[in-house]
């Protein structure tokens, strides 16, 4: 089962290969990893995804705790959020596909951030199942490259992370 | 306010968090740390013969004085020397700053000489590590790191300083700070209530209770607790291997030792339990077996100071997290308060079921006396214990056969007295683990019970030892081969021998002598209690016991592979 978690993080040096090093050690999954610092310029906020049992993901989160540069953490999939992922996706567009590719970013909402005669670049966000379908629904152009950011969310209502 | 440089701040920090001994060996990295411990008297320096040893001396202290151990090495080689100790602290949750040179902050990442990054390497293994950035923050991370190293579930920290940071003619104002707050880091400092209710509530309903107990106690100071409550409930206490001496060895309500090695009568009660109270423990696979078969019928009460631990491979039914001092405290007040009680019928018949898997063999540990013309192994722990049991007394191990014949055969009345790797298993800890000990101990026995092989992964120590008069025993079980290795060679692979021999053993007692202490060879079984009793005698000598033991003798009990609890090898050709 797929679980987001969200870390605050002390704003330290190491502290990311402290949490990437934890991981690996104790031979857990992590899908997507997305960290920067937050409005308090001490903490940095850190997403993950990871795949796991309950009792893994149980242990995971009670691992992160242990570690002394993770102030707070929540399982975001625990209740109710908002889940994001922001793509940049650089996509051959010419002859008639040129058309197509702009109607499927429109249906999906994505953007056209950049373009040249052959080549559109498009942001779309999302969750990633989201982005998953667009590679998949332009599956006739050819992609050239794609850039994901890793998935980062937040809970919805009065719930809050913070110190 | 004083100026002081950041090598002085160093010493002076140490000094002002009380400590006494630090286990070390000289480097470049560190020649100003070194200068200041020259010009002061406060604490002692031990100068080590390999870092490796500084690290399971400060441990060995640890252990024995429930105080965090200190060991100050230089960068690169001096650092990565550290690692086998560290992680030994590290696996069985030992208190322990390791301060580490490290080359110039303007040339880390350079590749410089002796340069390693040992924050990266030693991540794994520590509770936390500080990179010093600052020579002003130097009081502050030592403060830091005496506070995690011996707080909640205790650890080894490390903190790396760049030579630079110590330079002696840069001075800086002095304050040792009394208290440090980190705001990430709050470790329990009692158990929930209504939890610890309901584990009364379950013994309450208890027909065939146990109480395993682990290293937590040692480590969380409840001793004392743990036996006011068996004793209140007069349940049976079975020990882990690193528990040994929170409950009395040799009391009537003990059973022994559980696991892989442990007595017959500790698996049986275990496996046939209804409630096993489970105080400071981590159900390690050296006691559970496959979890899967673990403990059927048994409702698990599980305390431990670390969340982590609970559930972690067997799923608790009441989790309790907290130190496990006051938990237990609250336990005992709710258990008189609520006149709880075992049931008096269910209780006599389990105490009847147990005595009878302890007496039905002879004991708890019985084994093969042989005839007598052969010195074996477990005789040698017995006459230890009955030569040095009138005295405060002190075992570290080593890690093998007789680590586990040590673990079986000497009856541990009091905690911190029994000392070994139980976690990562280090070839090697035995003697400068009881160098520490006898350094803070020096009126006590301190005995290192080891084999031929383990003794010999460190063994330049002698050298330490007749330098700074560490006038331990030690007893080599030596039977010629790496004895737990020839075990499962013998058990698993038709005894076929791959390099668990020892060819070209050195001559101990020549080897002794060279280092300028007491050796004794000893072979003749009618011989050995005089000549314990005499190297007991030998106050103001090391003395290194040479005995020859049998080479072929197993450890049993021997836990089946993928079994429960219970099911065991009993003899070479007898299972349960």
């Amino acid at each position: 089962m797929k679980r987001i978690i969200s870390v605050l993080v002390e704003n330290e040096p190491g502290a990311l290969s402290r949490i990437v090093g934890l991981f690996s050690q104790r031979n857990y999954n992590i899908e997507t990893l997305n960290v920067a610092p937050t409005e308090d310029n001490t903490l940095s906020r850190l997403t993950l995804t990871t795949v796991g049992n309950p009792q893994v993901v149980e242990q995971i989160t009670k691992q992160l705790n242990k570690l002394v540069d993770v102030v707070k953490l929540v399982d975001l999939t625990e209740g109710a959020h908002i889940e994001r992922e922001m793509m940049l996706i650089k996509v051959r567009a010419s002859g008639p596909l040129r058309a197509e590719v702009k109607r499927t970013a429109d249906i999906f909402r994505g953007q056209i951030v950049d373009v040249t005669s052959s080549v559109y670049t498009i942001q779309l966000t999302g969750t990633g199942e989201k982005l998953d379908a667009f590679i998949e629904a332009i599956g006739q152009a050819q992609v050239l490259e794609v850039v994901r950011s890793g998935v980062t969310g937040i809970s919805r209502g009065e719930k809050v992370l913070s110190l | 306010m004083e100026l002081l440089s950041g090598a002085d701040m160093v010493v002076r920090s140490l000094a002002d968090e009380g400590v006494e001994y630090i286990y070390g060996y000289p480097g470049g990295a560190l020649l100003h740390v070194y200068d200041a411990i020259f010009r002061q008297k406060a604490i002692t320096h031990i100068l080590v013969r390999h870092e490796q040893a500084a690290t399971h001396m400060a441990d060995g202290y640890a252990r024995a004085t429930g105080k965090p151990g200190v060991a100050l090495v230089t960068s690169g080689p001096g650092a990565t020397n550290t690692i086998t100790g560290i992680a030994t602290a590290y696996m069985d949750s030992i208190p322990m700053v390791v301060i580490s040179g490290q080359v110039p902050s303007a040339f880390i990442g350079s590749d410089m000489f002796q340069e390693v990054d040992m924050v990266g390497i030693s991540r794994p293994i520590v509770k936390h590590s500080f990179l010093v950035k600052r020579a002003e923050d130097i009081p502050e991370v030592i403060k830091k790191a005496f506070h995690l190293a011996q707080t909640g579930r205790p650890g080894p920290v490390v903190v790396d300083i760049p030579k630079d940071i110590t330079d002696l003619s840069k001075k800086y104002e002095y304050h040792y700070p009394e208290k440090v707050r980190l705001r990430s880091y709050n470790p329990p400092v009692k158990g929930h209530n209504g939890q610890i209710r309901k584990a009364v509530e379950l013994l309450a309903e208890a027909k065939k209770p146990i109480i395993y107990a682990g290293g937590g106690v040692v480590l969380g100071k409840a001793s004392e607790q743990l036996t006011a409550l068996a004793k209140t409930l007069n349940v049976p206490v079975t020990n882990t291997l690193m528990g040994l001496g929170a409950y009395p060895g040799s009391d009537r309500q003990f059973v022994g030792m559980l696991g892989m090695h442990g007595s017959y009568c500790a698996n049986q009660a275990m496996h046939n339990a209804d409630l096993i109270l489970a105080v400071g423990v981590r159900f390690d696979d050296r006691v559970t077996n496959n979890t899967s078969k673990f403990c059927p019928d048994a409702k698990i009460i599980h305390i431990d100071i670390d969340p982590a631990s609970i559930s972690k491979t067997v799923q608790a039914d009441v989790p309790i997290v907290g130190p496990v001092d006051a938990v237990l405290d609250t336990m005992i007040r709710q258990v008189e308060e609520t006149d709880t009680r075992i049931g008096q019928e269910a209780l006599d018949s389990w105490w009847r079921q147990i005595n009878e898997w302890r007496e039905g063999r002879g004991g708890l540990f019985p084994y093969d006396k042989g005839d007598g013309l052969i010195l074996k192994p477990q005789q040698v722990i017995e006459t230890l214990y009955e030569v040095t049991k009138g005295e405060d007394t002190y075992i570290t191990s080593d890690v093998g056969q007789h680590q586990m014949f040590a673990a079986q055969y000497y009856p541990f009345d009091k905690p911190n007295r029994w000392i070994n790797s139980g976690g990562l298993g280090t070839m090697g800890f035995g003697l400068p683990a009881a160098m520490g000990v006898k350094l803070s101990f020096p009126d006590s026995h301190v005995a290192c019970v080891t084999g031929e092989g383990s003794i010999q992964m460190n063994i330049q120590e002698l050298s330490t030892c007749l330098q700074y008069d560490l006038n331990v025993k030690i007893i080599n079980l030596n039977n010629q081969a790496l004895g737990m290795v020839r075990q499962w060679q013998d058990m698993q692979y038709d005894s076929r021998y791959s390099h668990s021999y020892m060819e070209s053993l050195p001559d101990f007692v020549k080897l002794a002598e060279s280092y300028g202490h007491v050796g004794m060879r000893i072979t003749d079984p009618a011989k050995l209690t005089s000549a314990m009793e005499e190297a007991f005698s030998l106050k103001d000598r090391l003395v290194f016991m040479d005995i020859q033991v049998d080479t072929s003798e197993h450890v049993y009990p021997m836990q089946i592979k993928d079994g429960n609890m219970a099911d065991m090898w009993l003899s070479k050709t007898e299972r349960t």
